[in-house]
């Protein structure tokens, strides 16, 4: 019998964090009332000509250089022809042979297995507007063209990929990388980062590649999977069968956990793809791109690297710290405000126990229950052994409860370890009278009762005292 | 033969002293639209209330004492391809008829912010895709100087409103000729500027890479006039340059003692009709009576213009003019079936010849015949460009005729498509090049018919085709022989 390999490429459109559209002074924000983003360019009013917005640019070269593209000091915008109504002038602006980033890659991890997925190109383009079919229960298709000319990155991957699983980790990864340097937000279901993937199988050892299917709108990770998936497993039954695959566009239909198909070859278009002539070349100059390339933030890669190297954290706790750029931030402007790197493993550990389920990510935005300042002031009292990490948490929750800071709510609470070791001792004193018999078993060498005068003083000082002083303490007294 | 009068620049100084009222003005040129225009249908639209209205600003602009624009009072004819706020735009084509756009042209709103009073929308082949405005959806324009002859296009009511003293000038917009060709028909000063020059924001485009908005006048001072208006960089148009306007009108008074004029000598012996010979003879005679030396030029590559220009120019429409589908504005024709209803719009709203270049275009731009066509048309642009540049090394202004014939009469040509494109087979290379190049009126013929030269400049050198001009204008300009004897009226 055969055995199939899968070769999957990825493209991904991801919308750019732009104020204003691609070609127009328009909001690009999502969500407002149907056409009231719109003006005669994005309408495509007769007449009106496209200015391109020099912040999608910048932001299309910051991807190139994260993504290691060799970035053109000349591209050009191109026009995509076709008729559909939710493009307001039937073509589409976007960029053809000469696209602005070029030659990229990106490792991705699979099973501990590391594998670098080629990027071909990544091209800027304007999004289509938003078709509504049957509004009000009518016939009719009402369009929005709220959408219309918003900036996108299509990012296009080899034909590198070989499993569903390898296909998702390229996506994630990549997802990662944009939000990090602040290009893309990440949100699938709004569908600023959205994904199409080509797929087809092949026995293994053929260098050519099969006919191959694509798979339109998926719009989460778990159908990223589960639709490749699928489709390996379909076209491995039709060619085992003797069937051959059709080249067609396939969509996912999670209600039937399949794939379906969309659209069939023979109505594939003849885009009639030319130089846009009302947009000049577009011209970077190398400072330029250096310029841009300087001011790149630290990448998920390299952070996650430095929180293990540096920090001591595990690899699985510096993947959950970079596991969103807030984050990332929120641990290291704690650490800062702390002042000591060798805390990184205890903060860490905080912000996992009791921080995280509290925050809430939407996008590239976060909410945290307290500032970073607020929790470092906490964590300074545990290092100070003001208190003990146990009254540390009682603490949090009342700050998260009630904004207080960490200092006002120990002191008001009367929760400061009792560090006065004069008082301390005389409690310790207290307790090693009140049970004579056991302080004589540990001075006839049974050590393990050393634990309950522990217990013993803990519960007389409410959890207060620290407990190394009071192991201190004990040992002196009892030698 | 002499110079006409400037009545741009004189009446704007009469509306400035307070000889005339601005609103004087715009009643005469309204009265002589009421009284000419049912013959010559030069007008698509006038905005009887929106011109005198403009008229009585400036008046009480001058009575409150504040200062006037360069154009106070001039009344001004737009070309229908160019975007008018409220007022209706429609490309002579029955796709857009009716439509108002919510957005003035950029070139229409420096002229009103310069004080002119814009009298209503001229007539043109439809979407400025023609070169006798008989492609119309609306009617042909008739030629002021002979009523069976065509005005040439595609701004044929542009020119033909200037000629018949409609309006005291008008913007047109040149494609491949589409200002100078009518210009020359119909005996005005046509301009087309270097490409870049003039913002393209709100004309309705036909090939971007080539429209560029010009104006009309009777004299190359008015001109002068009108570009230093319209000219300048605009942010909105990203293929407007950032270039400084100089003062054109200063150049009109540069004498040509000097210039350089270079006479692409195998044009002038390509063209059959003896009169416009003549005509080009007495250009070279005056220009060298005026202290200019002539000197031999070719352009190696201008045979090729007619192929390269129908490649690129359809292939561009072919795209620009998608957005005509009845989904936003204009014309509907309403299908239950949304391909359907698309293709009924475009079948019932364009004309024949729009269609005949829509497909051309598609054609050209198709998987396969890309490289053949439009690729290799946009390289022999390049040799074209380069032909200029040699010939500017040995000359400021390129000569040549601006068109093979005179004005010729109605139908003669609707038959055979390429024939009538041959009649802008010298307005071409300079459109392909993204030269500045005027046609000034250069005589006229025995008939009555007037003729015009065309000179071609450095990109952004305007200025010296005004010195050109105003030299060939000093010695042949027709005067105040003016068109609007044909119309009967010795007024
Ligand atoms: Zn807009």
């Amino acid at each position: 019998m055969t055995t199939y390999e899968a070769v999957i490429g990825l493209e991904v459109h991801a919308q750019l964090l732009t104020r204003t559209k691609l070609f127009c002074g328009c909001s690009a924000e999502y969500g407002a009332e149907p056409n009231t983003h719109v003006c005669p360019v994005c309408l495509g009013l007769p007449g009106a000509l496209p200015v391109p917005n020099e912040k999608a640019i910048e932001l299309a070269i910051r991807a190139g250089l994260a993504l290691g593209c060799k970035v053109r000091t000349t591209s050009r915008f191109a026009r995509k022809n076709y008729f559909y109504p939710d493009l307001s002038k039937n073509y589409q602006t976007s960029q053809y042979d000469e696209p602005i980033d070029e030659h990229g890659e990106l490792v991705i991890e699979v099973d501990g297995v590391e594998k670098r997925i080629g990027i071909t190109r990544a091209h800027l383009e304007e999004d289509a507007a938003k078709n509504v079919h049957g509004e009000g229960g009518g016939l009719h298709t009402v369009v929005d063209y709220n959408r219309a000319g918003t900036p996108l990155l299509e990012i296009v991957s080899e034909p590198d990929l070989r499993s569903a699983a390898e296909a998702e980790a390229y996506l994630k990864k990549l997802r990662d990388i944009l939000m990090f340097i602040g290009v893309n937000d990440g949100n699938l279901e709004e569908g600023s980062f959205r994904c199409d993937a080509n797929v087809s199988i092949r026995p293994v050892g053929q260098e050519e590649f099969g006919t191959r299917t694509e798979l339109k709108n998926i719009n989460s990770f778990k159908f990223v999977r589960k639709a490749i998936e699928y489709e390996i497993a379909r076209q491995e039954a039709v060619v085992s069968s003797g069937g051959k695959i059709v080249q067609e566009t396939r969509t996912w239909n999670e209600a039937q956990q399949k794939t379906v198909t969309m659209r069939s070859k023979e109505e594939a278009h003849d885009y009639r793809y030319f130089p846009c002539p009302d947009l000049p070349p577009i011209r970077v100059s190398e400072e330029r791109i250096e310029s841009i390339r300087a001011s790149l933030p630290e990448l998920p890669d390299a952070k996650r690297a430095r929180y293990v190297e540096q920090l001591g954290l595990t690899p699985y706790d510096a993947g959950v710290l970079t596991g969103h750029p807030e984050i990332a931030r929120f641990f290291e402007a704690t650490l800062a405000a702390l002042g000591d790197e060798k805390l990184g493993k205890k903060v860490a550990n905080f912000i996992q126990s009791e921080v995280l389920r509290f925050v809430e990510t939407r996008g590239l935005e976060a909410t945290f229950p307290v500032k970073a300042e607020a929790l470092a002031g906490l964590l300074a009292l545990v290092e100070k052994g003001s208190i003990n990490g146990k009254i540390a948490k009682q603490v949090f929750a009342e700050m998260v409860e009630t904004g207080a800071s960490a200092e006002s709510i120990v002191e008001s609470k009367g929760l400061a370890a009792v560090t006065d070791t004069a008082a301390l001792e005389a409690e310790i004193q207290k307790v090693l009278d009140a049970n004579p018999a056991q302080v004589e078993q540990y001075r006839g060498g049974k050590q393990a009762v050393f634990g309950f005068f522990v217990g013993q003083v803990m519960k007389a000082t409410k959890g207060q005292a620290d407990p190394k002083a009071v192991q201190e303490i004990l040992r002196r007294l009892l030698g | 033969m002499s110079a006409p009068r400037s009545i741009v620049v004189q009446t704007a100084e009469a509306v400035r002293k307070g000889e005339r009222t601005a609103v004087e003005v715009c009643e005469e040129s309204l009265a002589r639209i009421e009284r000419h225009d049912g013959a010559l249908n030069a007008f698509l639209y006038v905005d009887r209330e929106g011109a005198l209205e403009a008229a009585r600003r400036v008046d009480e602009a001058r009575a409150k004492g504040e200062p006037l624009g360069p154009l106070a009072g001039v009344t001004i004819a737009i070309k229908d391809n160019l975007c008018t706020r409220g007022v209706p735009t429609s490309c002579a084509s029955k796709i857009l008829e009716g439509w108002r756009p919510p957005y003035d042209a950029d070139s229409v709103e420096r002229l009103r912010a310069a004080g002119a009073v814009l009298v209503g929308k001229t007539n043109l082949d439809e979407f400025a895709m023609g070169s006798s405005t008989e492609n119309s959806a609306f009617g042909p324009v008739k030629n002021p100087w002979d009523l069976s002859r065509v005005p040439g296009g595609s701004s044929g009511g542009s020119a033909a409103a200037v000629a018949a003293g409609l309006s005291q000038a008008s913007l047109g917009s040149d494609t491949g000729g589409s200002v100078r060709q009518p210009g020359a028909f119909c005996g005005v000063t046509a301009v087309k500027p270097t490409y870049g020059r003039v913002s393209r924001y709100g004309l309705i485009a036909f090939a971007s890479s080539l429209d560029q908005v010009g104006p009309f006048t009777k004299s190359v001072r008015d001109a002068a006039r009108l570009m230093e208006v319209i000219a300048g960089h605009d942010p909105r148009d990203a293929t407007s340059l950032e270039r400084e306007v100089p003062r054109y009108e200063a150049a009109c008074d540069e004498p040509a003692k000097g210039l350089r004029v270079g006479v692409v000598r195998s044009q002038v012996e390509a063209v059959e009709d003896a009169e416009v010979r003549a005509a080009m003879d007495a250009t070279l005679d005056a220009l060298r009576d005026a202290g200019a030396t002539l000197v031999d030029v070719e352009l190696p590559h201008a045979k090729y213009a007619v192929s390269v220009y129908y490649l690129v120019a359809t292939a561009e429409a072919s795209s620009n003019l998608a957005r005509f589908d009845g989904v936003r504005y204009g014309l509907r024709v309403s299908r239950d079936d949304l391909v359907e209803m698309v293709e009924e719009t475009r079948a019932q709203g364009f004309g024949p010849e729009v269609k005949r270049r829509i497909m051309l275009g598609t054609y050209a731009l198709s998987a396969g015949y890309y490289d053949a066509f439009y690729l290799k048309a946009q390289k022999v642009r390049t040799l074209i460009r380069r032909d200029y540049d040699a010939a500017f090394e040995v000359c400021d202004v390129v000569l040549s005729p601006t068109t093979p014939t005179p004005a010729f009469e109605f139908g003669a040509r609707t038959h055979d498509p390429l024939a009538m494109y041959l009649a802008d087979i010298f307005t071409l290379p300079p459109s392909l090049a993204g030269l500045p190049a005027f046609s000034t009126p250069c005589g006229l013929t025995k008939g009555g018919l007037p003729v015009g030269v065309q000179l071609t400049g450095r990109p952004f050198d305007e200025a010296t085709l005004f010195r050109a001009s105003a030299a060939i204008e000093a010695r042949l300009g027709l005067g105040e022989h003016e068109a609007r004897a044909f119309l009967g009226d010795k007024a």
